[in-house]
């Protein structure tokens, strides 16, 4: 299989990474208000820390069964198909909803990590990544052979490479964010420049979901 | 929706107070004996403007007995909460409850010359979906609207305990209660929280009984009165600890935390000392172990009078009690204004220490015995009442009205609807505007006040000011 499709969809775990972390839906904005509760730029980090931990479990928890799934060599492209169907309807619920999940406004503000990691399920950006995980799985496959011995240890190490590469992205950006909101931007950032990303990101959803089920067929 | 933040929302008080001053004010106006609609006064204070201090646009509600009391907007800064990461609501619509008939009214000010009510909740609806009646405050919260209410079930409102019920703060249905583990609370009036910090704060009036038809006077004698406040894990929502403030402090109304939430702590207004006629201020806060704590930091002493000069409520005790009935704190956290509206006195103390206020400045207009006159000349019925403050703190504005049985038992005839504003001093001190004089429909009674953009007891911050 060749190396650009392969760097592509390594492009797009990063850029994916990056974008999760600039949403501000997504938590710096946390990160900013932890570090001017406790009065010092320093805790900025622990905040950025507990939000990546949530959001790396999120990704793990989605990605991994299917991991297990792609063993099933037999129907990977029906479960590449499946995987874009989902991705496509949860786009679509977001779009056409509109509406935001009322248990995570029950999470207590001190409980970051749990915060992000139900954030991350509950908004689909775990499952953003499905599609682009099965492309990677599906050129592995092609270049392995059918090794079952060695599938599952590949496809897992692989989930953990998305997942860690995804999550060290959107740390970066996030981090950034936060930072120079917290270091020059100051406050009004929020209020005079986000801007309502929702539509955005449900249509981020179809758009890769799109993408897997064509690559799939 | 919009695409970008509402303007008036502000992530921290600081910003508020630095936000364009209002222009207009909304009043609610309540026909005392029910032969009128009760109705929304738009008022003008533009000090550039022709119409300055008057009515604009009125609006009024088809149906009669209402008795409009308190209300509040849809969102406000709390949507830019960091935990909902939502924050395109619209500050449009306000939400004004009917604490006689337990209707809510949602009035949309989108165009505030030509608000219109967008839609209305029936008791019955109310009282199926939370077994709650006689609606109050209206505060933004991280879930929705959450409203506190006077009276649980029944007629008279005593069939189970009052408390609050949330609010979609877009479609505006009813959700349902919010309590989980109310404790010892068996009474209800006010609410407040710091969001970021995660706790509420309530407070205690009486059980309709005890106030639909007038202060019951055997009631208050014999301390039967709410007198604890409730602090509350808000997300979890069950009480952490109450707190008796001591049964003789009667009336334990308005509860006003510090709007920077970095701090925890607050105030919290009582009506009556019932065994000295003392108005009374408490502060309450966090201590460094995490513990809740109140203590008393402000009283206000009664004045001694002719009983001829008394109504018969007050007659045997021969003294005008200050009747602390309303407290509002600015947004820099730094002036607590308390509403004697009994004494006819407006008191402004500096809490820049919240345990050792210290009194500012203050005006002395209306009363029972006093009777002061507006600088303007004009007579002002009852006394100061509710209070609101400008975010930027320099302007005070307040009504005269305390709930219409109550007026009839402490200024019995009918005295008229009054707003007046106070200039706030650069460094305190208060003083009345002669030119702000609202005149009303003949025939009402004014109440809460709410300016336009937010003002001191509407938005939440999630942001400390730095």
């Amino acid at each position: 299989m060749d190396l650009t499709t392969a760097a592509g969809l390594w492009l797009a775990v990063i850029l994916s990474g990056l974008y999760h972390g600039l949403n501000p839906g997504m938590g710096w904005p946390l990160a900013v208000s932890s570090a001017l509760f406790e009065r010092r730029a320093s805790a900025l980090w622990p905040a950025l820390g507990a939000l990546s931990l949530g959001h790396f479990a999120a990704m793990l928890g989605i990605l991994l069964p299917f991991s297990m799934m792609t063993l099933l060599i037999d129907y990977e492209r029906e479960i590449r198909i499946g995987a874009g169907l989902i991705v496509i309807a949860m786009g679509l619920y977001l779009a056409i909803t509109r509406r935001h999940p009322r248990f995570l406004a029950r999470i207590p503000p001190h409980r970051l990590a749990l915060w992000s990691f139900l954030v991350a399920l509950a908004h689909g950006a775990a499952l953003m990544l499905v599609p682009i995980y099965l492309g990677l799985c599906a050129i592995e496959e092609l270049d392995q052979g059918h090794k079952a011995a060695s599938a599952l240890m590949t496809t897992t190490t692989l989930a953990l490479g998305v997942a860690i590469l995804h999550t060290i992205a959107m740390m970066g950006s996030g981090g950034a964010m936060a930072y120079a909101v917290h270091r020059w931007l100051g406050l009004q950032f929020l209020s005079r420049s986000w801007f309502d990303l929702e539509l955005l990101w449900a249509l981020s959803l179809i758009v890769v979901g799109g993408i897997g089920l064509l690559t799939a067929l | 929706m919009n695409l970008r933040p509402d303007p008036t929302f502000h992530p921290s008080p600081k910003m508020a107070m630095e936000a364009p001053v209002e222009k207009l004010a909304f009043t609610l106006m309540l026909s005392p004996d029910g032969t009128k609609p009760d109705g929304l006064a738009v008022v003008d204070v533009d000090p550039d403007s022709d119409t300055y201090s008057q009515i604009v646009h009125e609006l009024y509600v088809p149906n009669l007995g209402d008795e409009f009391h308190h209300f509040g907007w849809n969102a406000c800064s709390s949507s830019l909460s960091p935990l909902t990461g939502h924050a395109f609501l619209e500050r449009r619509y306000l939400i004004i409850p009917g604490i006689r008939s337990s209707r809510i009214y949602i009035i949309d000010v989108k165009d505030p010359m030509d608000c219109k009510i967008h839609k209305i909740i029936e008791a019955d609806e109310l009282m199926a979906k939370t077994g709650y009646s006689r609606p109050h405050t209206i505060h933004c919260g991280p879930e929705g609207i959450y409203v506190s209410t006077l009276g649980g079930g029944g007629e008279d409102g005593t069939d189970g305990p009052p408390g609050i019920f949330i609010m979609d703060c877009q479609t505006f249905e009813i959700q349902g209660r919010y309590e989980m583990d109310r404790g010892i609370q068996d009474k209800h009036y006010d609410f407040w929280w710091n969001l970021p910090r995660d706790y509420m704060v309530s407070s205690e009036w009486g059980l309709p009984p005890q106030f639909e038809n007038g202060v019951v006077a055997e009631d208050l004698l014999s301390n039967k009165y709410g007198h604890t406040i409730h602090f509350w894990d808000l997300r979890a929502r069950k009480v952490a600890k109450s707190i008796d403030l001591g049964e003789n402090h009667q009336m334990a109304l308005e509860i006003r935390p510090a709007h920077d939430p970095i701090k925890e702590y607050g105030f919290c207004g009582v009506v009556v000392d019932t065994t000295n006629l003392q108005g009374a201020i408490f502060t309450w806060w966090k201590d460094d172990n995490g513990e809740w704590q109140a203590k008393k930091t402000i009283t206000i002493d009664p004045v001694p009078a002719d009983p001829d000069d008394l109504p018969d409520l007050l007659k045997g005790f021969g003294a005008v009690p200050p009747l602390v009935t309303d407290i509002d704190l600015s947004m820099d956290d730094k002036y607590l204004y308390v509403a004697c509206w009994g004494l006819g006195e407006m008191h402004q103390y500096d809490v820049s220490d919240p345990m050792n206020p210290v009194l500012a400045g203050k005006v002395e207009i209306g009363g029972i015995v006093a009777k002061h006159k507006h600088p303007n000349g004009e007579d002002f019925g009852y006394g100061p009442q509710m209070v609101e403050i400008s975010r930027d703190g320099k302007r005070v504005y307040w009504t005269n009205s305390l709930y219409s049985t109550w007026d009839d038992q402490f200024y019995p005839g009918e005295r008229g609807a009054a707003m007046v504003m106070a200039n706030v001093g650069e460094n305190g001190g208060i003083t009345l505007d002669e030119k702000f004089w609202t005149k009303f429909p003949e025939g009402y009674r004014s109440h809460q006040i709410r300016l336009e953009g937010g003002d001191c007891s509407t938005d939440s911050f999630c942001y400390p000011s730095v």
